[in-house]
């Protein structure tokens, strides 16, 4: 247990700022480069850290297949979502403008969401594949 | 207000359907929510072509930014039948594989099967319907995506094989289409479909538009498993589970066949194609090598499943054979045959997921005394074989009946002969299953007449039926497959 004692301690010191700094390209992502695939990948990134460090039994207790199956899809059910709350309210599909009562306003939230979607999704595909590949896991 | 939104709600039911099938997690939830999707979907397809044909095209914008700049969805005669095509099928795959797959997929995976089954067909729906070629890349890999999937779920552990071999073709095959689509993007400007097909013409001479039609062409060729790009095709139809096969024989090669329309129709539909680049001959060359070679291989297979897998090589064959013929009589001859060859051969595999259920095995040899055994199952099998052959009243003599008139419109005798020939072929391979089935006894002189459940009877039936039906009074597909042939040479050329 007490070899590889660096990685162990620089890697739990790191996940931490790993997972903030995917939330900056998350919610940055409409102003500066970024958004929800890059940020998906960089907080999968922290999770799949931890799994190498300290395994991956130690990973699925922080996630178990439930959460990462429910996170899957229910990014693709927010972006979709997204779409049809637009149709709802007047506009096509994936029409964010008619989401709030300003077109700029809508535009805001609409790509805010649907890049939540994204974002989540992403995390949440890296974080099974990587999972399903490391262990026997079905 | 919905039918305004249709074309949308087209993908959306498959789409949203997928998640949900996913987080349903039990067999029976997720094929009852598969359910109700492929049907709403067939509706939604239904009521689209009929629009088309009453009011002309039909266009869609996404987030309504107008086209060229965002994605817009457009369907015409031709898309319009492609996607009955698609949902036909899967509104019949589906009742049909709850059984079978209960039967072929490890319990625990089931809610994955019918997951994966809306992925693909949400994609195979949204290569068809959209007017953008970048769109059409993306849902070219849900559908592939989804596809590899599919197939490795099947029993034999070469499925896995056979599915990680399609992955790197098809894979090659996506990275081809997109690399043609930057290269037009490059010097046009546009990902439209419409748009590129008003801007290629002046930039008909570039070297990077020629390329790019180049690598558009043979991408979307392997995709389609035209010969010689086939080799993916036949493990992955013989080790995928019995509905898989069903539904890829029937649609996923006919939707690659569509884009190839779209590129070479449309996209390239002003400039000369066939007599600028010979690509006329290349493809007449390749599609009637294929009706043979497919055939012939097709003979000499032990598995049925895999002997169906090579005659579906030689039935593309056919269709691009009409589509290089470049007249309206020809494209018309490919586009209804799109049609009539996923009716026949989703009744014959449907057969094979039916005897596979039943009698275990789906090798000519383990087929000795079928007919006695399971009467329905091969009289369906025996009818889908008629029309592959091409006996009048099935569908497939009116895809070659219009073949053969298309060829003798150009005074090509030798064509004509040539389809003949190979249709007598596929007598050869047909007979051999008929032969062991009704005139052989079964091994063990068990003549009890045993019988795939009726779920899986009655799609088998509806589609064999439909190669009947449609065999007969062919004005329907021959009128829509016409006027989209039309529609596409009125442009062209």
């Amino acid at each position: 247990m007490n070899y590889k004692i660096v990685i162990r301690v620089v890697s739990k010191f790191l996940i931490p700022y790993m997972l903030l700094f995917a939330l900056y390209v998350q919610w940055h992502g409409d102003f500066g480069p970024g958004g929800g695939f890059q940020a998906g990948v960089i907080f999968a990134a922290g999770f799949i850290l931890y799994g190498i460090v300290f395994g991956v039994g130690n990973l699925r207790d922080v996630v178990p297949a439930w959460v990462t199956r429910t996170l899957l899809a229910g990014g693709v059910l927010l972006y979709a979502g997204v779409g049809v709350a637009g149709m709802l309210m007047g506009g096509s599909f994936l029409n964010y403008s008619v989401l709030a009562a300003t077109p700029t306003g809508g535009q805001h939230l609409g790509i805010l969401l649907v890049e939540l979607g994204v974002g989540v999704t992403v995390a949440a595909a890296m974080i099974t594949i990587f999972a399903t590949f490391s262990s026997r896991e079905r | 207000m919905i039918f305004q939104h249709l074309p949308i709600l087209q993908i959306l039911i498959p789409l949203l359907a997928a998640p949900l099938a996913l987080l349903l997690r039990t067999p029976l939830l997720s094929w009852a929510l598969a359910l109700v999707a492929s049907w709403a979907s067939l509706a939604v397809s239904v009521a689209l072509l009929l629009r088309v044909l009453a009011e002309g095209v039909v266009v869609y914008e996404l987030g309504d930014w107008a086209a060229p700049w965002g994605i817009e969805y457009r369907i015409d005669a031709l898309n319009g039948f492609v996607l009955i095509i698609i949902s036909l099928i899967g509104a019949i795959v589906v009742p049909y594989a709850k059984r079978s797959v209960e039967a072929e997929v490890q319990d625990r995976r089931i809610y994955l099967f019918y997951t994966m089954l809306l992925l693909c067909m949400s994609g195979l729906l949204g290569i068809t319907i959209t007017g953008d070629a970048f769109n059409l890349f993306v849902f070219l890999e849900v559908s592939s995506l989804s596809t590899y999937v599919l197939i490795s779920l099947g029993r034999d552990r070469r499925a896995l094989i056979a599915a990680y071999r399609y992955l790197i073709v098809g894979t090659i095959g996506a990275t081809f289409y997109i690399i043609g689509v930057g290269l037009l993007y490059m010097s046009t400007g546009s990902l439209n479909i419409g748009d590129l097909a008003r801007l290629v013409p002046a930039l008909a001479d570039n070297r990077t538009v020629q390329a790019g039609m180049a690598f558009l062409t043979l991408g979307l060729s392997i995709k389609a498993a035209v010969f010689p790009l086939h080799l993916w095709l036949p493990n992955a139809y013989t080790y995928a589970p019995s509905a898989v096969t069903v539904f890829l024989a029937a649609t996923a090669t006919k939707v690659a066949v569509y884009a190839l329309i779209r590129v070479v129709f449309t996209i390239f539909g002003g400039v000369d194609l066939f007599e600028a680049f010979g690509v006329h001959t290349t493809l007449m060359m390749m599609a009637i090598v294929a009706m043979f070679v497919g055939s012939i291989v097709a003979v000499y297979q032990g598995n049925i499943k895999r002997m169906l897998a090579y005659s579906s090589i030689a039935q593309i064959g056919y269709i691009i054979l009409g589509l290089s013929f470049d007249s309206v009589t020809g494209v018309t001859a490919g586009i209804v045959h799109l049609f009539n060859h996923a009716l026949t051969k989703g009744g014959l595999f449907m057969a094979m997921g039916c005897i596979a259920l039943v009698a275990g095995s789906v090798r000519l040899d383990d087929m000795a005394g079928l007919g006695k055994r399971m009467p329905v199952t091969m009289a369906a099998f025996v009818a889908g074989g008629l029309s592959l052959i091409g006996v009048p009243l099935t569908v497939g003599f009116v895809s070659k009946w219009y073949l053969i008139k298309a060829a003798l419109e150009q005074g090509s005798m030798l064509i004509a002969m040539l389809i003949v020939l190979s249709s007598l072929i596929a007598v050869a391979y047909v007979w051999r299953v008929v032969e062991v089935a009704y005139f052989r006894d079964p091994p063990d002189g068990d003549t009890a007449v045993r019988e795939a459940p009726v779920s899986m009877l009655v799609p088998m039936l509806i589609l064999v039926g439909a190669s009947v039906y449609f065999g007969i009074d062919a004005s329907t597909t021959l009128d829509i497959a016409g006027a989209a042939a039309a529609a596409l040479m009125g442009v062209g050329g």
